[in-house]
């Protein structure tokens, strides 16, 4: 076996794997910054109904005349939508591909039953996949109850506000979200590390030693705990 | 001390492996790890069984070649080459997992033993510089800054094991490839070929069926030479920069 011969088949460095994980963690990245525009805004919510709605209604109307009413919604709609595609589309062919690179034998990829959590993995890097699925699945929800308000458990209403308290007045609404913003959260704390690394932006020996670690865990953990204030608040009757 | 080990037992490469397990009742804490697997064969070949196949070389932690997964973890619970591990480690009345490197592009060819060619494949698409042979160059010609030549110096100590693969979860070879990216991108030699470099043991990386890095980390916890996480962003910052020259890709 002439094991220096390079008969391979091979593809464009553009068309990579790595090339391919460039566009998850900018995609991904993306979505963080509207996640963190959207939790400023969810935040609102303390400042009461006229708060609430007057920001919503001010989204809408930003900058007309130059925009056609809901401009910049739509503009940051197809940005979303086309990040979330292209996020999942490498995720999944990835996935598939790493699967099979880590060479499983019958169902296992080591026998031993010991070292199965790795020597320094975090918990996060675990669920990023499945993870990835649930949020998927709760965004498409969330869509069809606060945005068209399809579903609209505790009543529908014109004002978002009102959608917004009347949903989270049940036990059930608050439960979901919060099973979705902690996969979030849990997304976060290892993705932000990991994309920012895949961005040639880690100068650090190891994962723990860098400086873009806390910096992950600060940010996701900022984005969880902004997203659940306004819900247990409003369960809690604190305040809406 | 008195062992158990249980290995992974594959007669070939398209034969179905199963765990087998081997008491041993007279190790000595002395003996390297793969002493005790030599002990092992010499009383298997005795009884007229097939001995465990596996690969060594320089037993001195050098060569790359003994790599195998001992517990669950590539080299064993020390962080060094399974030739340099010892049975100290171990605890008498201890039972050890052994099983080979498990990766799609390092198919095993026999018990412990895997097919490392798809890393020669690798380096051969890019891993050189091309310089001209006959007598040495004045070596003051070229100066290089201590930080980056220390840096290419710890990036160079790879020695081809695969215990970053067998770690990975994604089965990805980027630490090792980024290694000797990292190695010569740094240098002034290796400027002239920095971007088809990278670009061809990229491309020559996917070709072998290698995973993709999701940054985890368990390449450096395995690695018994220490190669820094920090490698793998110096090739995405290659490649990027390779990528957005016109006409590169
Ligand atoms: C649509 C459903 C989603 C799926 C299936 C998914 C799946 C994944 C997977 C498998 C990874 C790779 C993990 C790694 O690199 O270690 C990842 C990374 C990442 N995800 Fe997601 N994800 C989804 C949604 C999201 C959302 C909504 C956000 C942002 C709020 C996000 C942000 C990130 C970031 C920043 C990374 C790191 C990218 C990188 O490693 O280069 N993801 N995602
Ligand atoms: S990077 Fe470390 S673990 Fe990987 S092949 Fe080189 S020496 Fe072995
Ligand atoms: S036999 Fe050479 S490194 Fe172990």
């Amino acid at each position: 076996m002439a094991s220096t011969q390079l008969t391979k088949k091979r593809v464009p460095a553009s068309r990579s794997t790595v090339a391919m994980k460039y566009a998850m963690a900018v995609s991904g990245l993306i979505m963080v910054g509207y996640l963190i525009l959207h939790m400023y805004g969810n935040l609102k919510v303390f400042g009461g109904q006229e708060a609430f709605d007057a920001y919503a209604h001010h989204l809408r109307t930003f900058g007309e005349p130059m925009l056609p009413y809901e401009g910049l919604l739509w503009i940051v709609r197809v940005a979303l939508l086309a990040s979330v595609l292209v996020h999942a589309w490498a995720a999944i062919t990835l996935w598939r591909r790493n699967k099979a690179a880590a060479g499983y034998s019958g169902g296992k990829r080591y026998h031993s039953s010991k070292g199965a959590t790795g020597v320094q993995r975090s918990y996060a890097s675990f669920t990023l996949r499945w993870g990835g699925v649930i949020i998927l699945v709760f965004i498409v929800y969330h869509l069809l109850h606060l945005t068209a308000n399809v579903i609209s458990p505790g009543g529908a209403s014109d004002s978002p506000y009102q959608r917004t308290v009347n949903g989270f007045e049940i036990w059930w609404v608050v439960l979901s979200y919060t099973i979705a913003v902690l996969a979030v959260g849990l997304h976060l704390w290892h993705g932000i590390w990991s994309a920012l690394t895949t961005l040639g932006q880690n100068r650090s020996k190891t994962r723990l030693a860098s400086r873009l670690t806390p910096l992950a865990w600060f940010v996701s953990a900022v984005i969880t705990i902004g997203f659940l204030l306004p819900p247990w608040a409003i369960l809690l009757g604190i305040t809406g | 001390m008195k062992i158990t080990v249980r290995i992974w037992r594959q007669k070939g490469p398209e034969a179905k492996g199963t765990m087998v397990p081997y008491e041993l009742d007279d190790v000595s804490e002395h003996m390297s790890f793969l002493e005790m697997l030599d002990v092992l064969n010499e009383r298997l070949t005795l009884e007229g069984e097939e001995p465990v196949a596996f690969d060594s070389d320089c037993r001195e932690g050098i060569c790359g070649m003994c790599g195998v997964v001992i517990n669950g973890i590539a080299h064993g619970p020390e962080v060094t080459t399974t030739c340099q591990l010892h049975m100290r480690t171990f605890n008498d009345g201890d039972t050890i997992d052994i099983e080979p490197w498990r990766a799609g592009a390092f198919p095993v060819v026999k018990d412990l033993v895997v097919d490392r060619g798809a890393f020669d494949r690798i380096i051969a698409a890019g891993g050189y510089i091309t310089a001209p042979t006959g007598s040495a160059p004045e070596a003051n010609n070229l100066p290089v800054p201590k930080i980056d030549a220390d840096h290419a110096f710890e990036a160079a100590t790879c020695i081809g094991c695969g215990a970053c693969v067998a770690a990975c979860p994604n089965g990805s070879a980027m630490l090792f490839t980024a290694a000797k990216i990292t190695h010569l991108g740094l240098l002034p030699q290796g400027q002239p070929e920095r971007e088809s470099r990278v670009l061809n043991m990229v491309e020559q990386m996917d070709a072998e069926g290698f995973g993709s890095c999701t940054n985890i980390g368990e390449c450096t916890a395995a690695c018994p030479k220490g190669i820094p996480l920090d490698v793998i962003s110096q090739l995405n910052r290659d490649l990027m920069g390779a990528l957005a020259k016109p006409g590169s890709a």
